[in-house]
């Protein structure tokens, strides 16, 4: 009797130390792997870069000089991307937490239509900006094409967290207001969205992560020219695109896109810290955001 | 009250273009993909010979099969890191450590593409090359599509897991029950719904990941007879024909996206209704 307890306490303790090193193995490969891949992009491209390279136009189809244009195009796909995407999200979200409490039909088709959008493949998007805004629209290979497409990939994440950033603002500030006599448009534009201004822009930040990252929907839309963009409608080459070509298609560009890789994994980086900081000013988490994909 | 009515139309006309452009996405994919259904069919997609769209031969099965191969495989690498991560940042680390975990893998959500590309032709394609061939086939593909989706497993099942009831895992203890059985017979059976609505979404990631997959899968069309074959999915095939498609091919390229999105919208559609039945209950 004592024997079998005992020696189904060993078991037991057996079983849990083998299930505890298994766990602490597992967590601990995946954040290996990611240290992995963030040291091997450091190294790699830090021996690269140097300050010409930020701003030096591309020569030799990139093996040579800088990624400044690179950079310009991005910045205008995003200033694009964002210049639709948050008039059009902010306003969707003021509308989808009009009411407060039970949800309306109206605000229930919307949502689920944008879990849809969410869940939509980035290439998908690339073949529909391809089809609607460089084809049908006539914009053609360019920023423009680009910047809108990545406005419809955005469209769902930044919705999601702008409503989630209006609903946190305690339900008292809208009464106490409402009972001071003020309409709803003063309402929402005087106390609620003050409010919740923090959470917004860290939305806004979030998608411009997003938007980062993002490449198949790029390459048929703003598509691949390296050289400096004169306008909106002249095709540009964003910092995600210009990593893939050099790695694909140019032979000797693999050095070159571990320094572009790096550059765009510094402000990917600078961007996770500004959302939490910002997100720590409200003192709201944001688990639930980022990462899933509706 | 006219502002008000002002308000409200124009916040409700932008959430109707907001919504409206799930259609507008679907519309011009249906659109530009009837050329193809009308004058090759469905059928044709998975019959003819081979995938030589120059000589008017659409066989699609080969990269359906590659894009189906990468998926599951990356699920099946995802899944158990995933849901061993999440039991790890609820039971096993301190705060602090776990706090820490949480940061890193949401970092690791937020790599791009293409950066997880580079890498994988770089670093790990070099390493699996020793077992043979180039090092560019679905198992690298797969392991980096993994690690991708990883994140995503690893945060819903985390969320699942924080919301179950504490007294669950307090009464379990109070029986003295050890910290291994209570996460396998109190905690994962619990959330499963969680997790698994988590590992769902994963294979929906998987299924429309484009970049990775194309540089790291070898590109060839051609049925994979071993995980250690090149292949080429069906993201990756728009993205490197598009490029070049004449008329009829690129309808064929639309087709396939349109097969993606609706696999993707479907099992998402039905996530999202199984959420909403539990709710209601």
């Amino acid at each position: 009797m004592i024997d079998n307890g005992t020696v189904a306490t060993a078991q037991h303790d057996r079983r849990e130390f083998c299930v505890t090193v298994a766990v602490w193995c597992a967590a601990m490969s995946v954040i290996g792997v990611l240290i992995w891949i963030l040291v091997d992009i450091a190294i790699g491209g830090l021996a690269e870069i140097d300050p010409g390279f930020l701003v030096e136009d591309v020569q030799n189809a990139g093996r040579e000089g800088g990624i400044g244009p690179i950079i310009l195009s991005t910045g205008l796909i995003l200033v694009v991307c964002l210049t639709v995407s948050i008039p059009l999200s902010f306003g969707t979200a003021i509308a989808l937490t009009e009411r407060v409490g039970a949800e309306t039909w109206f605000a229930r088709n919307v949502r689920r239509s944008l879990d849809v959008l969410a869940g939509v493949p980035s290439i998908v998007f690339g073949l529909f900006g391809n089809a609607f805004f460089a084809m049908t629209l006539g914009l053609g290979y360019s920023i423009l094409s680009g910047g809108l497409t990545l406005a419809c990939m955005v469209l769902p994440i930044l919705i999601r967290t702008s409503e989630q950033a209006i609903r946190a603002v305690p339900a008292e500030y809208r009464y106490a207001a409402a009972a001071l006599g003020m309409k709803r448009t003063t309402i929402i534009f005087r106390v609620v969205i003050p409010v919740a201004m923090p959470t917004l822009a860290a939305g806004v930040v979030l998608s411009v992560g997003r938007a980062l990252a993002e490449t198949a929907a790029l390459i048929f839309t703003s598509g691949y020219v390296a050289r400096t963009p004169g306008s909106l409608l002249d095709s540009g080459r964003s910092l995600s695109v210009h990593i893939y070509d050099l790695a694909m298609n140019v032979p000797g560009g693999g050095s070159r896109a571990y320094a572009t890789a790096c550059v765009l994994v510094a402000i990917l980086l600078g961007i996770n810290m500004a959302t939490s900081l910002l997100l720590r000013m409200t003192g709201l988490r944001h688990r639930s955001e980022t990462g899933a994909a509706c | 009250m006219r502002s008000d009515r002002t308000l409200t139309i124009v916040t409700r006309t932008l959430a109707v273009i907001s919504a409206a452009i799930v259609v507008l996405v679907v519309g011009f994919l249906l659109r530009e993909s009837t050329p193809a259904l009308r004058q090759i069919g469905v059928s044709r997609f998975f019959t003819d010979a081979s995938w030589h769209p120059r000589s008017g031969e659409f066989n699609l099965t080969p990269m359906i099969v590659a894009t189906l191969v990468t998926s599951l495989g990356a699920i099946v690498v995802a899944a158990p890191m995933g849901i061993a991560s999440a039991v790890f940042v609820n039971f096993y680390a301190s705060r602090r450590l776990a706090a820490w975990h949480r940061t890193l893998i949401e970092l690791l959500a937020g790599i791009p593409s293409v950066v997880f590309g580079l890498w994988g032709l770089v670093v790990l394609a070099p390493i699996v090359a020793t077992f043979g061939g180039s090092g560019q086939n679905l198992f690298t593909a797969t392991i980096v599509l993994g690690l991708m989706v990883l994140p995503t497993v690893a945060l819903l099942s985390d969320a699942a897991i924080a919301a179950l009831p504490r007294e669950w895992i307090q009464g379990a203890a109070a029986l003295g029950i050890g910290r291994s059985a209570i996460v396998g017979w109190i905690v994962l059976p619990g959330a499963r719904r969680g997790i698994g609505s988590g590992i769902v979404l994963a294979l929906t990631r998987a299924l429309g990941e484009t970049m990775a997959v194309l540089m790291l899968a070898g590109n060839i069309v051609e049925m994979p007879s071993s995980l250690l074959s090149p292949g080429r999915t069906l993201n990756a095939n728009i993205a490197l024909e598009l490029g070049y498609a004449s008329v009829g091919h690129r309808s064929v390229l639309f087709v396939s996206g349109l097969m993606l999105m609706l696999v993707v919208s479907a099992i998402i559609f039905l996530v999202s209704r199984q959420r909403g039945t539990r709710r209601d209950r």
